[in-house]
Formats: C-alpha cells, sequence, structure tokens
C-alpha cells in the first residue's frame, strides 16, 4: 500500500462495523503522530439517528405509488414509531378496510381526512361510517437512489 | 378502606392471547375474527382468540380433531411463529422496564412489576396507564392486576380478564373487599396450587380461595406442604415470594421435536441431532455456560399402535465440559448411531445437555489444554448469525434439505426480524378505499 494516506486508513476501518475501534486519523507512518488523536469522537449510529424509541418501533415495506409527492416511493422501507401521537399533517400507517395504508393525516377542528400524495388519488375523508384507526407515525422513509 | 400492611404493590402485566395478538398486529383485517396459533409441527392449539374461546375450542386441543369446527367458522390458521413472539414478547418487557425499574419477565407473555406501596395516588388511574402504554407502544393488548403479594396480582389479572366491567385492570388494596374476592375463586385458579392439590382440597370439601385461607395452618401444611402455605399466605395479603429479577440457573438445556413425517434413515436422524445440539449449544454459549452430559433420545410414534415401536436413549459425558458446537455434535452423533435400529417409523428425537457450569469455569486437564481458538470460533459464529439471521453459518452436519423438518404449513411471514418479510404498508389506488 501507499504509505500514510489518512483518507484511506477512514474507508478501511468505516465498513467494519463489528470491530469498535476507534478511528485514527494518522497513517501508520513512524512519523509524528496526527494532532487529531487528542479529538477522537465517537463513531455515528444510523439506528441512534433513526429509531427513538426501539421498543416501539417498527419497519414497513411501501406497496404503490399514492405517496410520492411525500417523497415516499413504491418498495421504499418507512421507519414506524407508536408512541408518537399522530397530529395534523403527519405521514401516517393507518387501518382502512382492514389494510396497513400509508397517508398524511390532515386534522381541521371538525374533520378528519387522510390525503394521499400523489394529485391521482383523491383524499378519504373520516367520519363515524370509516372509523380511523391510526397505527403509527412514519418518521422516516429510506429509499434506494 | 383497610389497607393491606406489607410495604410493597404487586402487579402483574399478562398479554391478551398473546400469539394471537402478535398475528393481528400485522393483520389488522383479523380484529375480532376467530385465530388460532398451532404448536410446532401444527399439533395443537396453543392460543385461542376470545372467538374461538366462545366456540368451545379448549387450549391445546389437538388441531385435527376441531378442522370442521374450524373450517365451518372459517377461522383462520397459523402455525407458531416463534422469531415474531420472541420479538414482540422483548418489546412489552422493554416498555415496562423503560417505566418500572423492577421488573421479573415470568413467561414470555407476563411480567411482575414491584414498588413500594404509596408511590402511585390512584392505583387505577396507574394500571390503567401502563396498559395503554404497553398497547400503543407494541400493540399488543394487556390485562393488568395489582394485589399486595404476588398470588393476589395473579388473581387480580384473573378478574382483570373475567369481568367484563373492569376494562382489562383490576386492583386489589382494600383487605375490606378481600374474602368477597376470594369467595369467586376456585382453588384450581390459584397459582402456586396444582392440579392434584387442587383435587385433593375439593374432596375435603375446600372449594374456593376462601375457605382456604380459613383453614388452620398446620393442617394445610400437612394437605399442601411448606410451598402452599407460602401460597395461602400470599393469599390472606402477607407477601412470602419477592421478585426474581435473574432467572433460576438452569439445570439443563435442551431441544426435542416430532418430525413432520416419519423418518427411517439413519441420516435424517443425524441431521436432526445435529440441530438440535447446534441450538441447544448456542443456547448453553448465551447463557455463559458450558456442558458436560450430553444425553440423546429418539422414540417413534406411540400412539400409531399398528406399528411396531422402538425407543432408547444414550447418556455420554464429555471428558471435558464444552459449549463448542462441534465437540457437541460429535459426542450427540456417536451416542446417536449407538441406539440407532434401522426398520422402525421415527417421529421425535431429542438431545439434553446437562452438568451445565459456568464458562470460566476450568477443570484442570492433565492432556487436553483448552484450545482458545476454538472459542473464538463460536463467538465469531454467534455474531453472525445474531447479525445476519439464524442458521447462516451451521456445522454441515445438519444438512440442507431436511426433508425431516417440522411441519409449519402457515407460518406468517418473521415480520420484525427480516429484511425481506417486512410488513406491506399500502400506497394504493382509491378503489380499496370503498366504504364498507
Amino acid at each position: 500500500m501507499e504509505n500514510s494516506s489518512p483518507i484511506k486508513e477512514i474507508y478501511s476501518s468505516a465498513g467494519d462495523i463489528s470491530l469498535q475501534r476507534p478511528l485514527f486519523l494518522s497513517g501508520v507512518s513512524a512519523g509524528f503522530p496526527s494532532p487529531a488523536d487528542d479529538y477522537l469522537d465517537r463513531k455515528l449510529d444510523l439506528n441512534e439517528h433513526l429509531v427513538k424509541n426501539p421498543a416501539a418501533t417498527y419497519f414497513v415495506r411501501v406497496a404503490g405509488d399514492s405517496m410520492t409527492g411525500a417523497g415516499i416511493n413504491d418498495n421504499d422501507i418507512l421507519v414506524v414509531d407508536r408512541s408518537l401521537e399522530p397530529s395534523s399533517s403527519n405521514i401516517v400507517i393507518a387501518i382502512v378496510n382492514g389494510e396497513l395504508t400509508v397517508k398524511r393525516l390532515i386534522k381541521t377542528r371538525n374533520s378528519c381526512r387522510l390525503i394521499a400524495e400523489n394529485p391521482d388519488y383523491p383524499p378519504l375523508e373520516i367520519n363515524e361510517d370509516t372509523p380511523l384507526e391510526i397505527w403509527g407515525v412514519a418518521t422516516y422513509a429510506i429509499h434506494t437512489l | 378502606m383497610k389497607q393491606f400492611y406489607g410495604e410493597k404493590t404487586f402487579g402483574l402485566i399478562d398479554c391478551n392471547n398473546f400469539y394471537v395478538s402478535c398475528e393481528r398486529l400485522f393483520r389488522p383485517d383479523l380484529a375480532n375474527k376467530p385465530v388460532v396459533v398451532l404448536s410446532n409441527n401444527d399439533g395443537c392449539i396453543i392460543a385461542r382468540s376470545n372467538e374461538v374461546k366462545k366456540l368451545g375450542i379448549s387450549m391445546g386441543a389437538p388441531y385435527f380433531k376441531h378442522k370442521a369446527l374450524i373450517r365451518k367458522y372459517n377461522v383462520t390458521v397459523f402455525s407458531s411463529n416463534y422469531p415474531l413472539y420472541g420479538d414482540i414478547s422483548q418489546r412489552v418487557m422493554d416498555v415496562l422496564m423503560q417505566m418500572e425499574p423492577e421488573v421479573e419477565v415470568y413467561s414470555i407473555d407476563e411480567a411482575f412489576i414491584t414498588f413500594p406501596k404509596g408511590k402511585y395516588l390512584d392505583l387505577e388511574n396507574y394500571a390503567g396507564f401502563l396498559k395503554n402504554t404497553v398497547q400503543r407502544d407494541t400493540g399488543i393488548p394487556v390485562s393488568i392486576g395489582f394485589g399486595p403479594t404476588k398470588t393476589l396480582a395473579k388473581i387480580a389479572t384473573w378478574f382483570a380478564k373475567k369481568k367484563s366491567s373492569t376494562d382489562s385492570t383490576f386492583v386489589m388494596n382494600d383487605q375490606h373487599h378481600l374474602e368477597t374476592l376470594l369467595a369467586g375463586v376456585d382453588v384450581s385458579d390459584i397459582w402456586g396450587i396444582g392440579r392434584r392439590y387442587a383435587d385433593r382440597l375439593k374432596k375435603q370439601g375446600v372449594h374456593t380461595a376462601l375457605a382456604l385461607i380459613q383453614c388452620n395452618d398446620t393442617w394445610i401444611k400437612k394437605q399442601l406442604t411448606i410451598a402452599g402455605l407460602r401460597t395461602v399466605m400470599e393469599l390472606r395479603g402477607i407477601p412470602c415470594i419477592s421478585l426474581e429479577k435473574a432467572p433460576p440457573v438452569k439445570k439443563s438445556i435442551g431441544t426435542s421435536r416430532s418430525f413432520g413425517q416419519p423418518v427411517h434413515a439413519l441420516s435424517a436422524l443425524q441431521e436432526a441431532v445435529a440441530t438440535y445440539t447446534t441450538q441447544a449449544a448456542f443456547k448453553l454459549r448465551s447463557r455463559g455456560l458450558k456442558a458436560s452430559i450430553i444425553h440423546v433420545f429418539i422414540r417413534t410414534n406411540s400412539f400409531r399402535k399398528e406399528q411396531a415401536q422402538y425407543c432408547n436413549s444414550k447418556t455420554l459425558t464429555l471428558s471435558e465440559s464444552s459449549s463448542h458446537t462441534a465437540t457437541l455434535i460429535k459426542a450427540a452423533l456417536t451416542s446417536l448411531k449407538a441406539i440407532y435400529q434401522p426398520g422402525y417409523h421415527y417421529q421425535k428425537a431429542g438431545i439434553l445437555l446437562s452438568g451445565l457450569v459456568p464458562e470460566n469455569y476450568e477443570q484442570l486437564h492433565l492432556f487436553n489444554a483448552p484450545d482458545p481458538s476454538s472459542i473464538s470460533l463460536m463467538e465469531a459464529v454467534d455474531t453472525i448469525n445474531k447479525r445476519w439471521g439464524r442458521d447462516t453459518i451451521q456445522s454441515g452436519a445438519v444438512g440442507l434439505i431436511r426433508d425431516w423438518c417440522h411441519r409449519q404449513l402457515e407460518k406468517s411471514p418473521a415480520y420484525t426480524t427480516r429484511w425481506s418479510e417486512l410488513p406491506i404498508v399500502k400506497a394504493a389506488p382509491p378503489e380499496t378505499f370503498s366504504v364498507a
């Protein structure tokens, strides 16, 4: 290997999740240690960022394109936190006709609607005939670019 | 109101029809519809929704006996999906532990908690809060009972489930009401009193929990031993059983299962025994233990009277205790070879590991020093299987096809433990939204 390219060192360690070694920024060399070694920080864990309450968080997969306007595509994975109180404009997983469905929740003083984020699909008005049960609040969408 | 004089309040949190609730969590179409879950090998009914209980199908009933009824009432049937139930159980326990510092996980679907008396002013209100939080966070409905002892908390949960007016929670904190409540409890429904003891009490005219607490202590001890007397003290409101936060040390670890179809060949039995040994060895390591005795058994189906019957077992003591999968498989297969007889329809095999010692317990051995590389090998295998799913890496002896594997025709996806089997949410065209 070519000697002492610090960037190479970052790439080779970062893929290795199971080894919890701190990341030294200096390359392997007999010279002076990097001044950054005194300022080592912990590694970033995506779970920590995406999952605030692990016991209440489920992952679900999206089937369909009615939410593309909200940045949710077919086959995306949604992070769903059941512990959150659903409020207006949240993306929610709702139970509609016995199926888990992803919609945006719009609450006003005297009405409640589930809307699609795709102009082709009409909103669903909630009243006594269609009781609304919210399964959880979606917090992140994970999709492949 | 007269309070009990114990210093603590105990609570039991019990998941309602747990396996059914796990299946319904990702199948909202099954709400209020009859559902059953079958045991390993689809043999018996081990969980029933309330709708099924009303049909008169009993717990543990053989599936084939009720097939007609199940078809007639359109009951949805699931094979047991333990990866799912285990994951959801862990979530329920985690939510409880977030709220209460003292939690005893009593079984896959029950947990005891305890807190100082007076910590919560309104116990009814707190029970409701706990119940709602568990249900909201995990999606699993629970029943909760509070009482001055573990045994009374268990009875309170029983009331929470039975009485429709209770909203799934029930608090026993008034000594004045104790006798009225216990008069409604059959002795066979008391936690800690087995069926044999219950029958014995009934033969002597003691039918209810109330009648039991009014008996004389010496008589109780004679009838039910000291353990039974402890239960009676608990029924009187005197705490005798504390919370066990660490599970008791296991004396043995075993895996056994019936085959999906009868097995004849030694090779298939070898694969099965190797698989069970792999699973037991993993359990062993995850508890930080090693085993020194390995017991293997095989047997034919004793219900099939027309077939030739055979059943045998062999116990082998290892020269050195081990938790190493390959070592244990080798010992298990040696025993299996010694007891195998050709010409029989084998229905079940199993292994039992005993003589358990902590893994750091090293018996000095004159000839073989333990090989540190075998320990790190097992650690690596366990890490990989935890990360990529069970059976990613395993011994070649377990086989690849496994046609002896037990039958699980109706198993639901591993919704929460496999990326490829996540629950589907619809982002779908409007016609599916027609108002029902």
